[in-house]
């Protein structure tokens, strides 16, 4: 069977910087941090009090309101993380115009949608249940509310897809093997359509404390903490943790284009390596980095210098400038040419949703030829020669783009990007 | 405790978890088949008894708690 080419038809997401995607690219661009103190919980005991948070509000002005999204009744019984899924997947489902299918339809959808770490919170607060009331108070509902399939799940019964029915967990870049995954799915020929993405909430005393004791997160901007993500820069010290969801719908370009589909970007390449090196640092010259994003130029059929624009891990650590290496490395002499930012810089660091909003922003990229800003790079690396695109959006062309994600355990995946011509 | 005030409870707690009106939750109304509760919200539902009331429910007492009336008066006759 001929390999079926596969493209994202629609886009929804729960962010830092707004809930919708259209309202977060647009403050994306215009250099807006989502970094704060810490306001779901009294962070103020622990060594990093700030955070980038969903605004929660009544939902106007790109804040968050529940309420739209599920009934407050369901809202109890899962944890935030799939309320933030469920909210970005009815988002992706309706900007791609699905609906009205039929039976036969209905069984060629499916749902891919993962998360790093799922209901770490509810699973905190059940357990101190536990302990403070007995076994017999635990709801029915903290399983069936924690697991990490279960946005997959909870979707595949919301909207009738009978097709695959699968999640991932990679760590921080679940996002990335999600979309990708989904994507052979297709090529495949095991769906036409599949809703795909990450979603997380590990915003708590017990995901904040985590993060700290693997010295991972940034702690030295308590009093300025839209200055604590900054990629690449002399000054950077951890990453600033995020929380949200990225889900996109991808389709059949045949299918696609028979329905007149409005179509972002074509997935044209996927890879995949492990470091085998350690649990939460990458290899000095992270050759398993370099390997994926080989892999991905390779199964797509393109040159190194096709690419245009790189979306970087780039989470504010020590590793950001390993990561370059390996990207310079790739592009060779192409990468004078290339531009690289991070968008964890307005974000921060949405683990296993990392991968899944910045497959959109690099679609979006494409879309409005424009490279998002990396912010607070006030001192980039001597040794950088690709451009970081520090503090302002690059207006230039983008065809290609691609997009890392790396994840603890030495786990690499790595997407790429085309533009579609109309 | 008066029965009114146990009903009353009673009701609220159905209200609350399974999000109905109020006016729906008559004596006869059960739980899954009247008022869209599943397997897993009438054990939530025991337990948001339990919690009200301070009493505990067995699981085979629970088992037979299948309507608003069943609820109510397992309840009158455990506080």
């Amino acid at each position: 069977m001929e390999s079926r080419r596969v493209v994202i038809t629609g886009m929804g997401m729960v962010s830092p910087l707004a809930c919708g995607v259209e309202a977060t690219w647009s403050r994306i661009l215009d250099g807006q941090s989502g970094a704060g103190t810490i306001q779901q919980f009294d962070a103020n005991h622990l060594a990093t009090n700030y955070a980038c948070e969903v605004p929660k509000g009544d939902g106007s002005d790109g804040t968050f309101n529940p309420d739209d999204w599920m009934e407050p009744k369901e809202q109890r019984k899962v944890d935030q993380f799939i309320l933030y899924g469920m909210a970005a997947a009815d988002q992706a489902i309706k900007d791609a115009g699905l609906g009205g299918e039929s039976t036969e339809e209905m069984e060629r959808i499916g749902v891919m949608i993962g998360s790093g770490i799922g209901g770490l919170g509810t699973i905190a607060e059940t357990a101190y249940l536990i302990r403070d009331k007995g076994a017999r108070r635990v709801s029915p509902f903290f399983i069936p509310g924690s697991l990490i399939n279960l946005i997959s799940g909870q979707v595949s019964i919301k909207y009738g897809y009978r097709g695959p029915n699968h999640s991932v967990v990679t760590a921080c870049s679940t996002g990335s093997h999600a979309i990708g995954d989904a994507s052979r799915m297709i090529r495949l020929g095991d769906a036409d359509v599949m809703i795909a993405g990450g979603a997380e909430s590990a915003i708590n005393e017990i995901g904040i404390a985590g993060f700290n004791a693997c010295k991972a997160l940034s702690t030295k901007y308590r009093d300025d903490p839209t200055a604590a993500s900054r990629p690449w820069d002399k000054d950077r010290d951890g990453f600033v943790m995020g929380e949200g969801s990225g889900i996109v719908v991808l389709e059949d370009y045949e299918r696609a284009k028979a329905r007149g589909a409005k179509i972002y970007a074509e997935v044209i390449g996927y890879g995949m390596s492990g470091d085998a090196h350690h649990i939460t640092a990458p290899p000095p010259n992270h050759e398993g980095a370099e390997r994926a994003m080989r892999a991905a130029v390779r199964g797509a059929g393109i040159e190194v210098s096709d690419i245009d624009y790189v979306n970087a891990h780039g989470t504010s650590t020590m590793a950001d400038t390993i990561e370059m290496g390996a990207v310079q490395r790739l592009l060779g002499d192409h990468a004078t040419k290339a531009t690289m930012s991070s968008t964890k810089s307005a974000t921060g660091h949405l683990l296993g949703a990392a991968g899944a909003i910045e497959a959109i922003f690099s679609a979006l990229a494409i879309r409005d030829q424009v490279a998002p800003p990396t912010l607070n790079l006030d001192t980039p690396p001597e040794d950088a020669v690709i451009d970081l695109a520090p503090g302002k959006k690059v207006e230039r062309e983008i065809d290609v783009a691609l997009s890392n994600s790396f994840g603890f355990g030495g786990t690499n995946a790595v997407l790429l990007l085309r533009r579609v011509a109309a | 405790m008066s029965d009114n005030d146990i009903e009353k409870r009673v009701r609220n707690k159905v209200v609350e978890h399974l999000g109905v009106e109020e006016e729906k939750v008559t004596e006869n109304a059960s739980f899954i088949d009247d008022l869209g509760a599943d397997s897993l919200d009438t054990v939530e539902l025991v337990m948001a008894f339990e919690e009200e009331f301070g009493i505990e429910i067995p699981d085979d007492a629970a088992e037979n708690i299948q309507t608003f009336g069943d609820a109510v008066n397992y309840i009158k006759g455990a506080v």
